[in-house]
Formats: structure tokens, C-alpha cells, sequence
């Protein structure tokens, strides 16, 4: 099985490289960009039988520090 | 003194901090991420800047995992002291053992400079050697230094006095300007900014010397 742990700042975060991403795409012409946060995401081959509990505790333990940041998982 | 200097795979201040200690009388030791448990009798851990493992994930965090790292925070439960610089301060709040993050510098570029640093208390082993309220210049190096805590972590910091540098001029866009905090006992202490960079003639600047200093006395009886 598959997983995918989406890491995002959480909001009031100040994301520096969101906003010159924002900044760069003002400067190709694309308008109307309000707002670009980035992240990461990460894919974990896992053994079969693998509980989205035990991935969230890979999360919490490694894979997103909580204290800026947030995570979804995807079970794919 | 027993020092012990944590060595990951690309810490690159290590040699630097031994030096420090050793020239201000410590007895030091260097010690490899993969062991799992710390020199005996040991008073005080420094963890060295650099760009353990490589920063991949998050700076700091595959350090703050590590075995030696369980040991050092059984160290610091135990009441002992433990000096984190640059990465160093970096891993010490993965581990939790102090509060916060570093995040990205605000303007998005590594800094490399010395900074003015205001002393803002002199209540702990690492800053008695200094008048709070004195400015000292400390070069900083760092990519990700730019501390973050939320509004009520900030304000119990600055409420019991565990701010312990601020920036005179902000380089990094760290909340509340600052640079080095300590923990409750105040006897951890993370700062970005690295003093034995500033701790001999050689260097120009010596400003550094007073912390290390200052640690002999508080545990040369220790």
C-alpha cells in the first residue's frame, strides 16, 4: 500500500517562500494570484496492513514538526 | 568541566565549539550521533552548528531523532546543561527541549555576518558573565534562523526572563527579535548566533568568550 503525508504551514505561519513565489508569478503576468503557500509532500511505500493511525504517528513523531506545521494523509 | 560536543554527519562547527571549551578549561569530549549514551559524569552537552543530515526534511529534525539525542534529552531532564548553536538551536527545539521553530529567513537568503546581539538577561550560567542591557557582536550563519512560537509561547518566554539575545537589528525576521532563549531551568540554552566565532583574538572579535566563561564558573564545581 501507499500513503501520502501532505505538510503545510498552518495558517499564521508566515510562509517567506510562498510569498516570493507569489511575487514571481505577479512578475510573469499572471494576475488575481491572492495568496501561494507551499509545502511538501511526501509518498511512503508501506507494508500491507500498514493503519493510518501508525502513519499519523510517523507524522507527528518525524514528518511534520506540529508546531508550525500541519498534515493531511492520503491512503492511496 | 566535562563537555561533551555532538558530532552528526555534517556538523561543521564541531571543532570549533571543542576549541572554545577546551581554551576556557573544559575537559571535552566529542561524541558520534549513532552512540546512545552520553561520557559518564558529563556536566555539559553542546550541540555544534553545521547542516546535520544534510537539513533534508526540516533542519534539525533527523538529528533530534537520533540516538545520542535521547540521551541528551535524558541529560537535560536529569538538570543538565545543554548549549545548542545554529543547528544546534535548531535541534534542540525538534527535540522539544525548548519551545519554538526556526523557520526560514524572512528574506529568503543564507546570512553570514556578525550582528549586534543585546544581552537581555544575565540570569543563567551562559549569560552571567554579561550586564543585561549591554549590546555584543556575534556573527551569525544560518539559512533557517528565523524563530517562530506563538503569541502566548512568545509572551511566557518574555514573561519569565528566557529570552536570552535579541537582534539589535533584525536579519532574519525572528518574532520578538530574537536569538537565543533558555529553557524553564534555564540551563538550556538555543541561540542561532555562534559565539566561539567570537572567542579569540584570531577571530577579531571576542565577544563570545564571557558565555564560555561564564559556564566554567557555574560548573567548575559542579
Amino acid at each position: 500500500m501507499k500513503a501520502r503525508v501532505h505538510v503545510m504551514l498552518k495558517d499564521g505561519v508566515l510562509d517567506p517562500q510562498g510569498a516570493a513565489v507569489k511575487h514571481a508569478l505577479g512578475a510573469l503576468g499572471f494576475d488575481g494570484v491572492d495568496g501561494v503557500r507551499q509545502g511538501k509532500v511526501i509518498e511512503l511505500d508501506l507494508a500491507d496492513g500498514t493503519s493510518e493511525a501508525q502513519v499519523g504517528e510517523m507524522c507527528e513523531k518525524l514528518l511534520a514538526n506540529t508546531v508550525i506545521e500541519s498534515y493531511r494523509i492520503e491512503v492511496l | 568541566m566535562k563537555a561533551a560536543v555532538i558530532q552528526f554527519p555534517g556538523s561543521n562547527c564541531d571543532r570549533d565549539m571543542a576549541v572554545a571549551l577546551e581554551k576556557s578549561g573544559a575537559d571535552v569530549t566529542t561524541v558520534w550521533h549513532k552512540d546512545a549514551a552520553l561520557p559518564k559524569g558529563v556536566d555539559l552537552v553542546a550541540i555544534p552548528g553545521g547542516f546535520s543530515f544534510g537539513d533534508y526534511l526540516r533542519c534539525g529534525a533527523i538529528a533530534a531523532n537520533s540516538p545520542v539525542c535521547n540521551a541528551v534529552v535524558d541529560h537535560a531532564n536529569a538538570g543538565g546543561y545543554v548549549l545548542g548553536v545554529c543547528n544546534g538551536f535548531q535541534i534542540l527545539t525538534e527535540t522539544g527541549l525548548l519551545p519554538g521553530a526556526l523557520l526560514r529567513n524572512a528574506g529568503l537568503k543564507y546570512i553570514c555576518r556578525t550582528v549586534g546581539l543585546k544581552i537581555e538577561t544575565s540570569n543563567s550560567a551562559y549569560t552571567e558573565g554579561y550586564t543585561a542591557g549591554v549590546e555584543i557582536g556575534v556573527p551569525i550563519a544560518h539559512h533557517d534562523g528565523n524563530y517562530f512560537a506563538d503569541d502566548a509561547t512568545i509572551a511566557q518566554l518574555k514573561g519569565d526572563d528566557r529570552v536570552a539575545f535579541t537582534y539589535t537589528d533584525n536579519p532574519n525576521g525572528s518574532r520578538g527579535d530574537i536569538a537565543g532563549i533558555l529553557s524553564e531551568n534555564r540551563r538550556v540554552l538555543g541561540m542561532m548566533p555562534h559565539p566561539e566565532r567570537a572567542f579569540e583574538d584570531a577571530h577579531g572579535n571576542t565577544d563570545g568568550q564571557r558565555l564560555f566563561a561564564g559556564l566554567m564558573a557555574q560548573l567548575a564545581n559542579a
